[in-house]
């Protein structure tokens, strides 16, 4: 029976007959919805991101249209040697976020599956941890800065008669030397309190996300798992986490853009020494009074789109391999 | 601000504390102001329209149109002083964009008496995008003094308005100093400022018999003094990255001269130079006597510090206390002039950061322009302004100075005794060269003062990418 129907679906679907169920007008309007939203991306994306690549080659002061010269690779040279102190500390920086960010959405999955496993007052659990996502990563780190930072009146320095200076202080809490690098590279101490008020945020993001997804896992599954005999973590590990893919895949995009994005919290701190990241470095040098140096802005825009470009390029090979699976 | 390191604030921004008096003056002010509102009533829409029959520069109307141009919307402000007036339309870029400042500016261009079109932008934005805007400018619009005004004038986006200060009278030169580009012409009419200088408090000095520097030693002696009496001597921040400017901007003056500041900050000197250098070894000689960790603390905080007693003196601009209600501590607040380190320099340069208007480069009233920007330099605009917006010192000599405060009166006098008034550092170089360099490089310096020469080194090297 089954084979029949898979034998008699191709005639169905000839070619002649997907273009008859198409009018004229449906055309018109097809055009319509693929093209307006096209235009809008090719004109409020690719063009900037064009004109940003073309500018990266330039010196330009942002002053007059025009008044750009083409100096080739000089900008790109400039970041590697004459600011190089500043480039390769602020990409280890996105890369610590990187990391530590991961390490939160896995803090993030683990508490939304306990809260799933309907822990006694989970509701409560659950608002704690969700609430500081309601904040704009911006307002959590003016929270963090008066609030629990302050040298004079944070929390975390009440009492103290040495206060510490979270904000300010730049020490390296472990450095190490690449080869050919002037810079040791290294965690400043303020930018490691820094990821503490990231995390207070991601995780409760993470666990949000994660909690819908495991509300929407078939229960019946976990029965099977059970009664077919896995541990809990053998569910987790072969049930559970395999069919929560697209939940995964959207908490990994989320972690590596906010990793790479990372900017309002540094720039409501005020950007103290140590934590600049590279989205920092693009906006410092592009805009403000000054905005003087658009070629070397966009030239740190350049790079951030490449290591973008990265992790989306690989992330599309993958999950066509997949499909294609 | 524009984001970055943050800029030094602007005068009209922090200002003076504002004691109580005049909150009392300017709360019967607005009560005023409302009243003359609640009596346009109903017809209020009428009102500014023909508000104008009136001729502006009597005082009832000039509160007219500024409590209707305060009811209107961002842009169209002038529009009840537009009959009355003499001339062509005059068009005003204000960056004013503060309810309070707002109406103050709009009674400093009455006065004037012209038919202005006020354009008012939020003066975060404006400063953001004023390349852009000087691409296509109202024919005045506000800026202030120092390296970033003579930097436009070079690019030729601003106009040269020698011939209006040819008619100044009331000006200092060092105001005139301030005002001029790098070619010797004029480009700025300036209004009003804030000094920089070390604030104490009274009472601590008289009960522990401390007494107001004049020299190097003296200024030693006494924060080894207070050092000893368990009192911080200086109170130090330095949250967003320009309160230690100032430190360096009172040294350089103070050791290398005026000129050197300035020579060095326009990119002419060395970063290198062995009197530079100096500079960094007396501030490091002096950073033991200041609050410890600046880099994390704001200056507010700092200004706590020196409230509670905590602190023995703060080296700031005067607006140390505008956080501040407590009117006994108001009372007892004062300050010096940061002594003399070098006897042959002396101690008449000091950072007190203008703020005032420009010119467009190809205004489309040009006669009109100038007739305003001679306007707002005669001490009747200001005296208006000041009187809605009493929290700076005016630049104009003449201006009316019966209403000041004590601090006020103080600043005014330190200033009009200053051969050299410097803009402070932001405002005196490249803001580019001061947010990516020199901010984190400062920052760097106070957390580890013994990384002078790599400091050093390193900001001579990025010099070249901003300033040439």
């Amino acid at each position: 029976m089954s084979t029949d129907v898979t034998q008699a679906a191709p005639p169905t679907r000839r070619r002649r007959r997907r273009y008859s169920q198409l009018s004229r007008r449906d055309k018109g309007w097809l055009i319509c919805m693929v093209g307006v939203p096209t235009a809008i991306h090719i004109v409020f994306v690719w063009l900037p991101a064009i004109g940003t690549i073309i500018l990266s080659f330039t010196k330009w002061d942002g002053i007059k249209l025009g008044t750009w010269n083409n100096i080739g690779f000089r900008n790109y040279w400039a970041i590697f040697t004459v600011f190089d102190a500043k480039f390769f500390p602020a990409v280890f920086n996105n890369l610590i976020l990187l990391v530590f960010l991961g390490a939160c959405s896995l803090v993030g999955v683990l508490l939304a599956y306990l809260l799933d496993k309907g822990v006694r007052g989970s509701r409560i659990y659950q608002s704690i941890y969700y609430f500081p996502v309601v904040l704009s990563l911006a307002v959590v780190g003016f929270i963090w800065k008066s609030v629990m930072f302050s040298q004079s009146q944070g929390l975390l320095n009440l009492g103290r008669d040495k206060p510490i200076d979270f904000v300010g202080n730049s020490e390296k809490l472990f450095s190490f030397h690449l080869p050919g690098l002037d810079t040791p590279l290294g965690l400043t101490k303020n930018f490691a309190a820094l990821l503490i008020a990231m995390a207070w945020r991601h995780i409760g993001y993470v666990m949000v996300l994660y909690l819908a997804g495991l509300k929407s896992v078939d229960p019946s599954l976990r029965e099977a798992s059970s009664i077919d005999g896995c541990n809990e973590w053998q569910t987790f590990r072969r049930v559970v986490f395999p069919v929560m893919k697209p939940i995964n895949v959207v908490v990994l995009v989320i972690t590596v853009i906010e990793a790479l994005r990372a900017f309002d919290i540094i720039v409501a701190l005020k950007e103290p020494v140590g934590t600049t990241v590279l989205g920092v470095l693009v906006k410092k040098n592009l805009t403000g009074e000054g905005g003087g140096q658009v070629g070397l802005g966009s030239a740190y825009g350049v790079i951030l789109l490449l290591l973008c470009l990265g992790f989306i390029i690989w992330y599309l090979i993958n999950n066509y391999r997949e499909t294609e699976q | 601000m524009s984001g970055t390191t943050e800029p030094s604030p602007s005068p009209r921004d922090v200002g003076f504390a504002i004691n109580r008096r005049q909150m009392l003056i300017s709360g019967a002010g607005a009560a005023s102001l409302a009243a003359l509102l609640a009596a346009c009533g109903s017809d209020s829409k009428t009102a500014s329209t023909t508000a104008s029959t009136t001729a502006p520069s009597t005082a009832p109307s000039t509160g007219d149109t500024t409590a209707t141009s305060s009811a209107g919307s961002t842009v169209d402000t002038a529009a009840a002083s537009s009959v009355a007036p003499s001339g062509d339309v005059v068009t005003f870029g204000s960056n004013y964009s503060d309810d309070k400042p707002k109406q103050a500016m709009q009674a400093g261009i009455d006065a004037t008496g012209l038919n202005v079109k006020v354009n008012t932008t939020d003066h975060n934005s404006f400063q953001d995008n004023i390349t852009n805007y000087l691409a296509q400018p109202d024919d005045v619009l506000t800026w202030f003094a120092g390296y970033r005004m003579r930097f436009f004038a070079d690019k030729g986006l601003i106009g040269d308005i020698s011939d209006v200060w040819s008619k100044f009278s009331d000006y200092g030169d060092s105001f005139k100093t301030a005002s001029t580009g790098n070619d010797g012409k004029q480009y700025f009419v300036p209004y009003y400022y804030y000094p920089w200088a070390v604030h104490y408090r009274k009472s601590v000095f008289a009960e522990k018999g401390y007494t107001v520097p004049t020299n190097k030693q003296e200024l030693l002696d006494l924060a080894a003094k207070m050092k000893a009496d368990g009192l911080i001597p200086f109170a130090y921040a330095n949250d967003g990255k320009w309160p230690v400017q100032g430190t360096f901007d009172i040294l350089n003056m103070r050791i290398n001269g005026y000129q050197y500041h300035v020579d060095l900050l326009a990119g002419k000197e060395s970063w290198t130079d062995a009197k530079t250098k100096a500079v960094f070894e007396t501030w490091a000689a002096l950073l033991p006597f200041h609050q410890e960790n600046p880099n994390g603390r704001t200056w507010q905080e700092a200004a706590t510090s020196l409230e509670k007693k905590e602190a023995g003196m703060y080296y700031l601009g005067t607006f140390v206390a505008t956080n501040s209600t407590d009117q006994a501590y108001l009372d007892d607040l004062d300050f010096f002039n940061f002594p003399a380190l070098d006897d042959a320099i002396g101690a008449d340069a000091l950072d007190a950061p203008i703020d005032g208007f420009l010119m467009a480069a190809k205004p489309k009233n040009e006669e009109g322009a100038k007739a305003l920007l001679a306007g707002l330099g005669t001490a009747d605009s200001i005296n208006a302004f000041l009187a809605i917006e009493g929290a700076s010192v005016a630049a104009n000599g003449k201006a009316d100075t019966s209403g000041y405060t004590k601090i006020q009166a103080k600043s005014a006098e330190l200033v009009s005794k200053a051969k050299n008034i410097a803009q402070f550092l932001d405002r005196d170089t490249s803001p580019d060269f001061v947010s990516n360099v020199i901010g984190d490089a400062f920052a760097n310096f106070v957390a580890d003062p013994t990384q002078v020469d790599s400091i050093l080194s390193s900001i001579e090297e990025q010099k070249s990418q901003y300033l040439s």
